[in-house]
């Protein structure tokens, strides 16, 4: 009974030829301006954006600099505009691009290099700036030996399901705002401030959270596009959040 | 010389870094963490299956507690692993999951009430009682005998890390990202800090610290194909290699995971097979009960990963145009279930493969995986040879894992360790040995060092490419040093990785320009692992016999009587081409555990003279009816003293009612 589909035997034939043109700055080197550089590929099968850039690293231009982790869409390190979209790029499949494939840089994030930019020091301010961690007195006290404090799984359920956002800076990318303005916390910060919100065991109350967000660096910065919502490689409710958010703050 | 000085310098900002670091600050040390890339992007976010810890509050988990779980780990050790250290462990996990939980994790939870689940290919209901709802629950992982591996749906490592981390943040801990440790400073056996280079502006920058804790993970990057990350290249453990101080344990003992995607190698988690999911060949046929009654898929990972290559080998592999793989069935755990907890699974198989697990087969096969082997420590986490100098998590051989560790207890074991160096360091930091006595030129000298190595790239009479010379390495490792081993094949690795590290002192780097260097990173890097490869390969080339993860041919029995031990490799000068080997004994006549069968797996092993001896002393105190579980346990092998006193205490645990 059990059939395995055709699909699944993994294609064999692939005969393009890539055409990347890609963003070239060094900005440590004195000598080096923005430009445009062209490479040219073959595909092969199953070519994600990851092994063509490493393809090209190898074998065209040793000095083409890119970010990559963990090569499978989970740790967010790997965000560039893609044809101008902002996009995983270790997950994103060659076959599904056209002959021609532009390479920008994440904007709304110091450059480091050609495509790799500092997410890193951007989430870490967001992240202390919005306190993004538990806020409990008792912390110090709890004793370890002790059987944990029960939770309702619905609860520790929806939860993760605002904590499952991976700060690749693609919601960031796609926002007018945060293109506008540096200081607003983009939805990735409203995200974190609905996930801890959330959390039974933070002691924060509205009025905390509002003196973080409760302004147009926070929730009332936003101006509804959401790009941010279209955008989110892990899907994340962001819209939903967002006017939750701003509900909870302007009913305060 | 640009210098920073610190109390401490943690090298590493995965779980087990980040913890270790909060031990210290806790103590009221200043600590400074570096990391390669931003902390949360680390490679523990990876870890999608679970952790480890006798929680036993899931019907499943019903008796469970810290014996079971010590027994588990042994046996999956294959008896490599250090005993005391493994008590340590097992104690200690039911406390750091508990810390998580209060730091943010929202761990899944027990509901009451019955529920369908899959075991053994089978639908079973299971019925959690009301006194348990909203404790912590866990999922069935190999190599277990109860329910033992707690989870956050499909991301247990991403929350774990992200807790972790932004606790770090919560403390005020220093973290310095984007920044490559390359060197240790060290004198008269005394370490006191790291040459660090700037992956952004490409300066090299002297960090002196009176206690350094390596924390850097796997080196899994040695090999081609591997479920690690990019970034797990292993240069912690090189720099303590190139110390020629420190020593490095059990490096041929390196984890083959039986589920990763083929071709491209990202995994996916064993919680797929201990959710239920199946094996299956080219004739769809279930294999894994002919070759493991018991079982089954769940036996631990060295075993269930040879007999798919062993079934491969007799012709019942899937054909592809990149070679054989098999099948991993999930379509019977049902869209609901796949859609939620295995939903990462179902990304990955979409976006690599494209392909919906709801309803179509996944093409795996074994992958090169975790790193059991590392930085040798003593229980405190301390190098026994080089003084100042810790380490903890992958990059460590504490040694709780011994020749094959238990999914789920590796994640674990970051944090455990985190929690109990972080305290020893703090300990160290406060006692005179603390004191550093080196002159200043000493930190100057190892500069100078790491400043010609990194120009020696830039010789005009060099030629090679770091590029083709990694690939090379990686080939060797992939092809040879692999799941199955001989001594022909790893004689001709040997040679041929010896003489690739010889090419590699004439690699040569094109780029010139100024920062950031991706060609230079490779270059020093692959050089210094292919030091690690050497140290594999010659580890495994000596170990004449089969432990654990470890798979000799020639050799296919464990071997007691001549090889319960750990292989210690060290590299005492810069000139010499291969790591010297010793062997340090493990003692029989102290296990609490003596060596037997695992349970799954070969029954043939040669037992040690002192295998008998010991069993009968074991079995006279466990049938000693007036000692409870602990204090046989404490007479068997004392082990309380090793923990700092805020870990010793019993774990509490809401019992069931109507068994037993
Ligand atoms: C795909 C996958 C899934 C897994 N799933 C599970 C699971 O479900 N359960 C489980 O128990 N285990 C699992 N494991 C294993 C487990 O995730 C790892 O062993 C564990 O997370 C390692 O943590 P760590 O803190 O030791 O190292 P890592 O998380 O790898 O962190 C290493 C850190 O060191 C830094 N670093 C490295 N080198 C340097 C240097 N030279 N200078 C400065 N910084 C440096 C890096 O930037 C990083 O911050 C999995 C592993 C993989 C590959
Ligand atoms: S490299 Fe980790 S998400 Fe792409």
């Amino acid at each position: 009974m059990k059939t395995v589909n055709k699909q699944q035997i993994i294609p064999t034939t692939s005969a393009r030829t890539l055409t990347f043109n890609i963003f070239r700055h060094n900005p440590s080197d004195p000598s080096s301006t923005p430009r445009m550089q062209h490479y040219q590929l073959a595909e092969t099968d199953t070519m994600t954006l990851f092994i063509a850039l490493n393809d090209i690293r190898e074998n065209q231009d040793p000095s083409l600099a890119f970010d990559y982790v963990c090569r499978a869409g989970i740790c967010g390190s790997c965000a560039m505009l893609v044809n101008g979209k902002p996009s995983l790029t270790c997950r994103t499949l060659t076959k599904d691009l056209p002959d021609v494939i532009n390479l920008h840089p994440l904007p709304g994030f110091a450059l480091i290099a050609d495509l790799s930019v500092d997410t890193g020091q951007w989430m870490q301010g967001m992240s202390e700036r919005l306190e993004t961690w538990i806020h409990n007195q008792h912390l110090a006290e709890i004793d370890l030996s002790q059987v944990e404090e029960k939770m309702d799984p619905q609860k520790a359920r929806d939860i993760y399901e605002l904590e499952r956002c991976i700060e690749c800076g693609c919601c960031v990318a796609a926002c007018a705002t945060a293109q506008m303005n540096d200081n607003f916390i983009g939805a990735v910060g409203i995200n974190q401030i609905a996930r801890f919100e959330l959390d039974p065991r933070d002691e924060r109350s509205a009025k905390d959270f509002y003196q973080l967000i409760g302004s147009e660096d926070g929730v009332f910065g936003c101006m509804t596009l959401l790009g941010c919502d279209d955008m989110c490689p892990k899907d994340l409710p962001l819209a939903q959040q967002i006017a939750f958010m701003r509900r909870k703050m302007a009913t305060r | 010389m640009k210098t920073i000085y610190t109390d401490a310098l943690v090298i590493g900002g995965g779980l087990a870094g980040l913890r270790t670091a909060i031990g210290i600050k806790r103590q009221g040390f200043d600590v400074i963490i570096l990391s390669l890339v931003p902390p949360k992007r680390s490679h523990s976010a990876a870890a999608q299956g679970g952790m480890q810890a006798s929680l036993a509050h899931s019907v499943k988990g019903d008796g469970d507690n810290e014996d079971v779980h010590f027994a588990d780990t042994i046996k999956g050790s294959d008896w490599g692993a250090d005993q005391q250290v493994a008590r340590m462990f097992v104690n200690t996990a039911p406390k750091a999951i508990r810390e998580l939980a209060s730091w943010g994790v929202p761990w899944n939870r027990v509901e009451a009430g019955e529920h369908e689940v899959v075991i053994d290919g089978k639908n079973v209901v299971l019925n959690e009682p009301d006194s348990h709802h909203g404790l912590i629950t866990a999922r069935n992982f190999g190599g277990t005998k109860k329910w033992r591996t707690c989870y956050v749906s499909d991301g247990t490592g991403h929350s774990m890390l992200y807790s972790v981390s932004n606790q770090a943040l919560a403390e005020k801990i220093t973290i310095h990202q984007r920044m490559e440790a390359i060197c240790l400073i060290h004198e008269h056996n005394r370490c006191i800090g790291a040459i660090v280079r700037d992956l952004k502006s490409g300066e090299l920058v002297s960090y002196i610290s009176k206690a350094t804790c390596i924390a850097t993970g796997g080196f899994g990057r040695i090999y081609r194909t591997s479920t690690n990350a990019i970034i797990n290249e292993g240069i912690g453990a090189a720099i303590a290699l190139e110390t020629g101080v420190a020593e490095l344990g059990n490096m041929e003992a390196i984890q083959f995971h039986p589920t990763a995607i083929f071709p491209a190698g990202i995994l996916v988690t064993e919680g797929c097979r201990g959710d239920g999911g199946l094996l299956l060949d080219a004739d769809l046929h279930r294999f894994m009960p002919d070759y493991e009654p018991d079982k089954k898929e769940l036996a631990s990972r060295d075993v269930v990963a040879r007999w798919m290559e062993v079934h491969i080998r007799k012709g019942k592999g899937v054909k592809s145009r990149y070679g054989d793989h098999l099948w991993l069935d999930i379509r019977l755990l049902g869209e609901e279930h796949i859609n939620t907890s295995l939903r990462e699974v179902k990304e990955i198989c979409q976006y690599f493969l494209g392909i919906d697990p709801v309803k179509e087969l996944i093409p795996v096969r074994p992958a090169q995986h975790y790193s059991m082997g590392g930085i040798r420590t003593t229980p405190d986490g301390q190098s026994s040879t080089l003084s100042g100098l810790f380490a903890a998590g992958e990059a460590a051989c504490w040694d709780m894992h011994g020749f094959n560790r238990l999914g789920g207890n590796s994640v674990a074991e970051t944090v455990v360790a985190g929690m109990i160096v972080g305290e020893k360091m703090a300990e160290f930091l406060h006692s005179d040995a603390a004191d550093i006595n080196i002159s200043t030129g000493t930190a100057q000298k190892f500069y100078d060092a790491t400043a010609s190595r990194l120009n020696s790239f830039y010789n005009p009479e060099h030629h090679e490419s770091a590029f083709a010379i990694m690939k090379e390495m990686q080939e060797i490792m992939s092809s040879d040093v692999g799941i199955f081993r001989h001594k022909d094949t790893l004689t001709d690795a040997l040679a041929k990785l010896t003489t690739l590290y010889q090419r590699s002192k004439r690699i040569k780097v094109q780029s010139k320009a100024p920062g950031t260097n991706p060609e230079l990173t490779t270059a020093y890097r692959v050089q210094m692992m292919l030091k690690l490869a050497l140290c594999t390969t010659k580890g495994a080339l000596q170990r004449e016999e089969s432990r654990g993860a470890h798979f000799r041919e020639d050799f296919p029995n464990r071997n007691d009587e001549d090889w319960l031990s750990r292989t210690l490799a060290t590299w005492p000068n810069e000139a010499q081409q291969q790591p010297d080997l010793h062997y340090e004994a493990l003692d029989i006549m102290k296990m609490e555990l003596p060596p037997g069968w695992r349970g799954y797996g070969a029954k043939d092993h040669l037992d040690h003279a002192d295998t008998a001896k010991r069993q009968a002393q074991v079995d006279a105190v466990l049938q000693n009816d007036g000692l409870d579980r602990f204090e046989k346990q404490q007479q068997l092998m004392p082990y309380l003293h090793l923990l700092p006193e805020e870990f010793q205490a019993k774990n509490d645990r809401v019992k069931f009612k109507q068994q037993k």
